[in-house]
């Protein structure tokens, strides 16, 4: 195993960060870390890095335990830190030198170079980090955790507040490190987890709350169907909600979104519906994107209870 | 610890800190030495190089802490202690190396006063009339109270990430232990007791040990501080572990 997690908990203060969570991750999986904001999720990544021990339970990385073999179990993983820290005013190869340097990591300018080559920072490789704009600041974050040829990839929101084409561009990447390395990264964007991971482990308030093969979890999600609809006047919610089939309904006035069992065949029930209150139906449309329908139940599902 | 240190004073060079601190000190030393009357040493009519010794430790108080403000502060302020933390180094490696990259700086700016010793060897009548020992002891003083002031001034780095708030403390302690146990002896209660207050300041041991006389208490006395301190940030840094 990879990454072995045992009943891991993190208090701060009264408040529990991580509760019990107890997860195995083999080796050269690529598996989406997920949850709202707040979570847990970075937490116990710091805790994986050894950047800061666990109340109770036990974390191993590559089998070597985070509070007995720190120095071991940082050698072997390469972490991206949620805000992507980064000594600005470096040069980009001077501060990958200094991480390799750190690392003791042998050929250490051909080393560089493929890594800078990999995350495609060529174009910026002589300017001061400070003078990057931000998609680039994330390379050098990224290329910084590879510098070592890690077997292990720890990466925080590696994509967050990056443009539509280097979130591309970032995922390829980790998708092709994925085939050698075991790759645990943190989101909160569902379609990552669908575009590059293997596995999603979905946690709220610092608890497991789905842990399955990312094509599993699409498949469950798959039996609920989520429509929008946008009624001509107003109608009331319970009319909605009394049909047949239906699992929850969001909206006010005119504008709902219902969630349905896929087998109900609800849009020919709302249709009805609308007929009958003699009202005409201005739009009408099914939601694709079902993995965001599972992520909603289960984190606000454990939100209320 | 190598790869820090180097780091380190890479960056004290690419930001200019290096230089800055080097220009204020040699300026600073440099006027009072040979230009201002009221303390030159041509006006002073002895062959001895006192003035820098006697000023250096209050200039250090300044640069020194001026110099060490930044090392753990902006890093906890940046965010890069989680990058540096999560990396195979021990704690004891990183606070040795931005303590030996600090200390560096200093003993370098210190270097070019090397000069005023042989102005003054030469100046000398007869040629040499200087007492050597003196100076020599006094060098060894000033590098031992720079090494006490660099390890108050990375410890008061680590206990916050506020750049001022650092900058402030050290100052207050470099002067404290500087000086402050000196003013305390004078205080009327105290006097007269056997055991000199004074013994624990540092400028006790400091001029001691610039008559040229290398006294082993003295020495324990400047290790023991440096220890102290370095233990000390040791514990602050390890704290975020608590």
């Amino acid at each position: 195993m990879s990454i072995s997690v045992q009943n891991l908990t993190k208090t701060y203060g009264n408040q529990q960060a991580i509760d019990q969570l107890t997860f195995e991750i083999g080796k050269g999986q690529v598996v989406g870390f997920l949850g709202p904001n707040g979570a847990g999720k970075s937490t116990t990544m710091k805790i994986l890095t050894c950047f800061m021990p666990q109340t109770e339970g036990t974390a191993q990385v590559a089998g070597f335990d985070t509070l007995t073999q720190s120095i071991e179990v940082r050698r072997e993983i390469g972490y991206l830190p949620e805000h992507n820290p980064l000594y600005l005013d470096m040069y980009v190869k001077e501060y990958l030198a200094f991480i390799a340097d750190i690392f003791k990591v042998k050929n250490k300018q051909k080393r560089i170079a493929t890594c800078i080559d990999m995350t495609g920072l060529g174009l910026e490789q002589r300017k001061k980090i400070g003078q990057l704009s931000k998609g680039y600041r994330q390379r050098v974050g990224l290329a910084q955790a590879l510098i070592h040829n890690p077997s292990v990839l720890i990466l925080d929101e590696p994509t967050s507040g990056l443009d539509p084409n280097q979130v591309a561009e970032i995922r390829n990447l980790i998708k092709t490190l994925g085939s050698e390395k075991t790759v645990m990264l943190s989101t909160h964007q569902l379609t990552e987890v669908e575009a590059i991971c293997d596995r999603a482990i979905i946690i709220n308030h610092g608890k497991i709350v789905a842990d399955k093969p990312t094509l599993e979890l699409k498949n469950n999600a798959d039996e609920n169907s989520i429509i929008d609809v946008v009624f001509s006047a107003e109608i009331a919610k319970n009319l909605i909600e009394k049909l047949p089939g239906v699992l929850s309904v969001e909206g006010t006035n005119n504008t709902f979104s219902i969630t349905a069992k896929k087998d109900a065949n609800i849009q020919a029930a709302v249709w009805d519906l609308a007929v009958k209150n003699n009202l005409s139906i201005v739009s009408l449309g099914q939601r694709t994107s079902s993995l965001e329908a599972i992520f909603k139940t289960l984190t606000s599902d454990a939100n209320n209870s | 610890m190598l790869t820090i240190l180097k780091k380190e004073f890479r960056s004290f060079l690419s930001l200019f800190i290096a230089y800055v601190v080097m220009i204020v000190f040699l300026l600073t030393v440099g006027l009072m030495s040979w230009v201002f009357s009221d303390t030159s040493i041509l006006e002073g009519g002895y062959a001895n190089m006192d003035i820098l010794f006697n000023i250096a430790p209050w200039i250090f108080i300044f640069l020194v802490s001026a110099i060490t403000m930044r090392s753990f502060s902006e890093e906890k302020k940046v965010g890069t202690l989680e990058t540096i933390t999560t990396k195979p180094l021990s704690d004891m490696s990183v606070i040795l190396g931005k303590y030996f990259a600090c200390l560096l700086l200093v003993l370098i700016t210190l270097l070019p006063t090397l000069f005023y010793y042989y102005t003054v060897y030469n100046l000398g009548s007869p040629v040499g009339n200087i007492d050597s020992g003196a100076v020599i002891g006094s060098y060894i003083g000033l590098i031992f109270l720079a090494a006490i002031y660099v390890a108050i001034g990375i410890f008061s780095s680590s206990l916050t990430d506020n750049q001022i708030v650092a900058f402030i403390i050290s100052m207050f302690l470099c002067f404290f232990f500087y000086a402050a146990f000196d003013m305390l002896r004078n205080l009327n209660i105290l006097r007269g007791s056997q055991f000199g207050i004074d013994w624990i300041g540092i400028s006790y041991h400091y001029r001691n040990i610039s008559f040229g006389r290398v006294d082993t208490r003295d020495i324990v006395y400047f290790i023991s501080m440096i220890s102290l301190f370095i233990f000390s940030t040791k514990l602050v840094f390890g704290s975020r572990k608590w």
